[in-house]
């Protein structure tokens, strides 16, 4: 075990530094963007003058790097700054976003990660039948079909013709916990709609590879049933793909869902990135983009780290 | 009267009262049906003219919202602060449904002689959220936050020509203008110039979200979603709505789908593509209001090949207008005719002849200008209005008939105004409606205006412009407004091929004045203390 916990620290050290290396990316990106955020706040009202008087309040008449620098000593200290535009701390304008975010991407998740195992398995028992060539093309199609147009499709049918769900997302605080996740069902059906064929391909693909091997032969010939064979002799064995791809697909739920928090009106945080970005709010711009750099990072870890537990030739490396 | 006419006049009553018809429609019908016109009016005003209700909460839809908006009135950018701003703060004045101006703040305004001082009345009964009387002071320090050095307002450039702005007790307001302007108590329309509580210190406390306006905001969400009720010291008519939610939704499916869902009670803008489909929608009111809002397509006047102004003239001549309302706006549009004074605004000139769509006499032009087989650049980008680049895309088609080719360069939408229009010498424009023809002037046409765009130069028409503004009477200033457009359109370097009509919409049951203003969408901005629920 002592192994593990010096590969989890040595892991999260190299994390920070790609968090620092891509701090200084973010922060170079988006000073390569035309305009400032004078000129994007003011648009098409901007003068010289007025310009050039925000640059001041602002304090973007400073050279880029020092300006860097100086956001890089709070960082470390735990202070993200404030919003340029509004003033506000970064913290207290993101954080209602990120859970709003977290919370979507957790009922998508509670929803697709054991339905695509499932499903995985048991594709992986009947395959070759009919009902494995009709879920791969339904899931096939589904993943295929850009996510916006999976929400155009759903609210068609399932809101505007029937009226089952409501179209819009839109939260508000007094909401109970059942009128949340009935208002918030679609968009969590969108996303469990693009990630659950991954998974569930993955889940069949690494099953049906190890159903070749002479152990499964063995388990056959002493007859145990082909479910067994499969959940009790396979799986355990097939565990370290799937949680790879299961890692991967919970970071894109957190980090990609932006087309459909449009379609749907939900207020998460990959809207306030795009808006951000629009203004050149850099301080909320390095906030988001750390928290997605931060949020793939360990869940990779998480996602070895699982491997190793699954499989215990992993703990003794040659 | 038959019977099968009276129950066609029930009908048509019934149609009027949920405001599907016109007055202009309902005498028309009413008298076809049989009434004569006295009785028509007679029940225009008893039965059909629908009857403001109070109740209910309006929850309304609006595009263009952003997540790093701010209550900073100097920074006001998108349609969601705008409209809230006309809800939950006032202004000076305001303009109303028929295009006139009458009062908000100030009761009553007056000009000395020459326009160049004017004093403002204040109403007395005007109160702030938080319960403080509006005053002079308040006034003062919401003008004075889009003046001075520091400031960071867009509308310092409209200010500019105040030199000081003084009390005399606490409900009348002084103004001194360097030079006279007859159109001031117009602009203290705009939509910037909000009247904040002020501080001790002179400056204004815009960050609290307070105001004096019709509904007081109870919490809120920049980007996301504002919660308003009704200001019971609201000092003016209307706020029939309890509460009004105002919810950002940028996406123009999700705008549609939750107002056939009815998710939503008014979105204020309709994609012209499905205009046609939501109009058959007995539970939706499509509104379609012609505005003074235009795209423009400045030349550099000062740029060659756009030096010459029968170059400019044949690029005007090239433009099949009509072609383009048809297929780009689905006909929600009023023809532009290369003068940027639209009809919904005062002063406008009737009897200026239309510029067609003429490529023969385009031809010849160039000719003359020795230009024969021009080739010019447009740049454009989405960004601009919806179908920009389409747009230039038909134009250049439309020109080849003239031997002009026209390339079209697509921009990128971000950043569009800072790095393409005012630098590159032909491209397009998207002008939001401003209330007079001297403030659109003055901003874009003057010779030393900043934004001039097409920087034209035209000795004339600047010396009119300067007349116009402190010219008081009425009928002088129309007349120099048309010889201002007669030269505009000879020879300015704008072509301006459409204005564009507002076009937002409503569930069947909100109900809404017979004439909607036209400065903004969602009737001037103002649903939330105009319109009302009928049932």
């Amino acid at each position: 075990m002592g192994d593990l916990t010096s590969l989890v620290f040595k892991r999260l050290g190299l994390g920070l530094l790609t968090l620092l290396v891509v701090s200084i990316l973010i922060f170079f990106a988006v000073e390569l963007l035309p305009g400032d955020i004078a000129q994007a706040v003011l648009g098409q009202g901007a003068t010289e003058e007025t310009v050039n008087a925000m640059r001041q309040q602002l304090g973007l008449d400073r050279p880029a790097p020092v300006r860097y620098l100086d956001w890089l000593a709070g960082a470390v200290q735990g202070d993200f700054g404030v919003s340029l535009v509004s003033g506000d701390r970064v913290s207290s304008a993101i954080s209602e976003r990120f859970i709003n975010t977290l919370f979507l991407a957790a009922y998508a998740a509670a929803i697709a990660v054991p339905i695509s195992i499932v499903l995985g398995v048991v594709v992986a028992l009947l395959r070759n039948t009919l009902f494995d060539r009709v879920a791969n093309v339904l899931t096939l199609t589904s993943i295929s079909s850009p996510e916006f147009f999976l929400g155009y499709i759903l609210i068609l049918y399932l809101s505007v013709k029937t009226g089952m769900f409501p179209a819009l997302a839109s939260l508000k605080s007094d909401m109970g916990f059942f009128e949340l996740l009935h208002r918030t069902f679609l968009p969590a059906l969108t996303l469990v709609l693009v990630v659950t064929a991954h998974m569930m391909r993955m889940t069949r693909a690494a099953i049906i590879n190890l159903l070749a091997s002479p152990y499964i032969e063995m388990a056959r010939l002493k007859g145990t049933p082909p479910w067994k064979v499969i959940v009790r002799h396979a799986l355990p064995n097939a565990w370290a793909p799937i949680i790879n791809v299961v890692a991967l697909n919970l970071a894109y739920l957190i980090t990609g869902v932006v087309l459909v928090e449009v379609v749907f009106v939900y207020p998460g945080i990959g809207q306030l990135l795009v808006d951000a970005v629009a203004k050149r709010d850099f301080p909320i711009v390095q906030a988001c983009c750390l928290i997605f750099a931060a949020t793939f990072i360990l869940l990779n870890l998480m996602a070895d780290v699982g491997a190793i537990l699954t499989n215990p030739r992993l703990r003794h490396p040659k | 009267m038959s019977k099968k006419n009276q129950n066609l006049i029930d009908r048509i009553a019934e149609e009027a009262r949920k405001g599907r018809i016109s007055r202009r429609d309902f005498m028309h019908y009413s008298v076809a049906a049989g009434l004569t016109a006295s009785t028509a009016t007679g029940l225009w005003t008893t039965s059909a003219a629908a009857q403001p209700k109070s109740g209910g909460t309006f929850r309304w839809g609006i595009h263009d919202g952003n997540t790093s908006d701010t209550h900073d009135p100097g920074t006001y950018l998108t349609r969601v602060m705008i409209f809230l701003a006309h809800t939950h703060r006032s202004y000076l004045t305001m303009i109303n449904g028929d295009g006139s101006l009458g009062p908000d703040l100030a009761d009553s305004w007056e000009a000395s002689e020459d326009a160049s001082e004017w004093t403002f009345k204040l109403t007395e009964n005007a109160s702030f959220h938080s319960g403080k009387k509006v005053t002079a002071d308040d006034v003062i320090a919401s003008l004075n936050h889009h003046r001075g050095d520091d400031t960071t307002s867009a509308a310092k450039a409209l200010l500019t020509d105040v030199t000081d702005i003084t009390k005399d007790g606490d409900y009348v307001v002084k103004v001194a203008l360097s030079r006279g302007n007859a159109d001031f108590p117009w602009l203290m329309t705009d939509y910037h110039l909000a009247i904040c509580p002020a501080n001790d210190d002179g400056t204004i406390d815009w960050k609290s979200g307070d105001g004096s306006g019709p509904y007081k905001i109870d919490n809120g969400e920049f980007g996301v979603q504002f919660s308003l009720s009704r200001h019971d010291g609201w000092h003016r008519e209307g706020a029939y709505f309890d509460k009004v939610e105002m919810i950002t939704l940028n996406d123009p499916n999700a705008r549609q789908t939750a107002l056939v869902t009815g998710d939503v009670d008014s979105v204020s803008q309709v994609d012209l593509k499905t205009m046609a489909l939501l109009q058959r929608d007995p539970n939706i009111n499509v509104l379609n209001v012609p505005s003074a809002g235009a795209i423009t397509m400045p030349m550099f006047c000062d740029t060659a090949p756009f030096d010459n102004v029968d170059v400019r003239n044949a690029l005007k001549l090239s433009i099949d207008r009509d072609d383009i309302i048809e297929k780009i706006l689905f006909g929600a549009a009023t023809k532009g005719n290369d003068f940027h004074h639209s009809p919904a605004q005062p002063y406008w000139p009737d009897d200026i002849p239309q510029r067609e769509y003429d490529p023969d006499q385009a031809k010849s032009l160039l000719k003359k200008a020795g230009a024969e087989g021009l080739t010019v650049s447009i740049s454009t980008a989405d960004s601009v209005s919806a179908g920009a680049v389409d747009m230039a895309v038909l134009y250049a088609e439309q020109a080849k008939a003239a031997g002009i080719t026209i390339n079209v360069v697509r921009e990128p939408n971000d950043g569009y105004y800072s790095d393409v229009w005012l630098k590159k010498p032909f491209c397009l424009v998207s002008w939001g409606a401003r209330p007079t023809p001297d403030v659109m002037y003055t901003l874009a046409y003057k010779d030393d205006a900043a934004w001039n765009e097409s920087h034209w130069q035209n000795e004339r028409f600047n010396e009119l412009l300067l007349q116009a503004k402190s010219e008081l009477d009425d009928t002088l200033r129309a007349e120099m407004y048309r010889e201002m457009a007669m030269l505009a359109r000879d020879d300015g370097g704008t072509i301006i091929p459409f204005f564009n009509n507002f076009v937002y919409g409503a569930r069947a049951n909100v109900g809404t004045p017979e004439n909607l203003a036209a400065s903004w969408e969602s009737d001037g901005a103002r649903a939330a203390s105009r319109w009302w629920f009928n049932d």
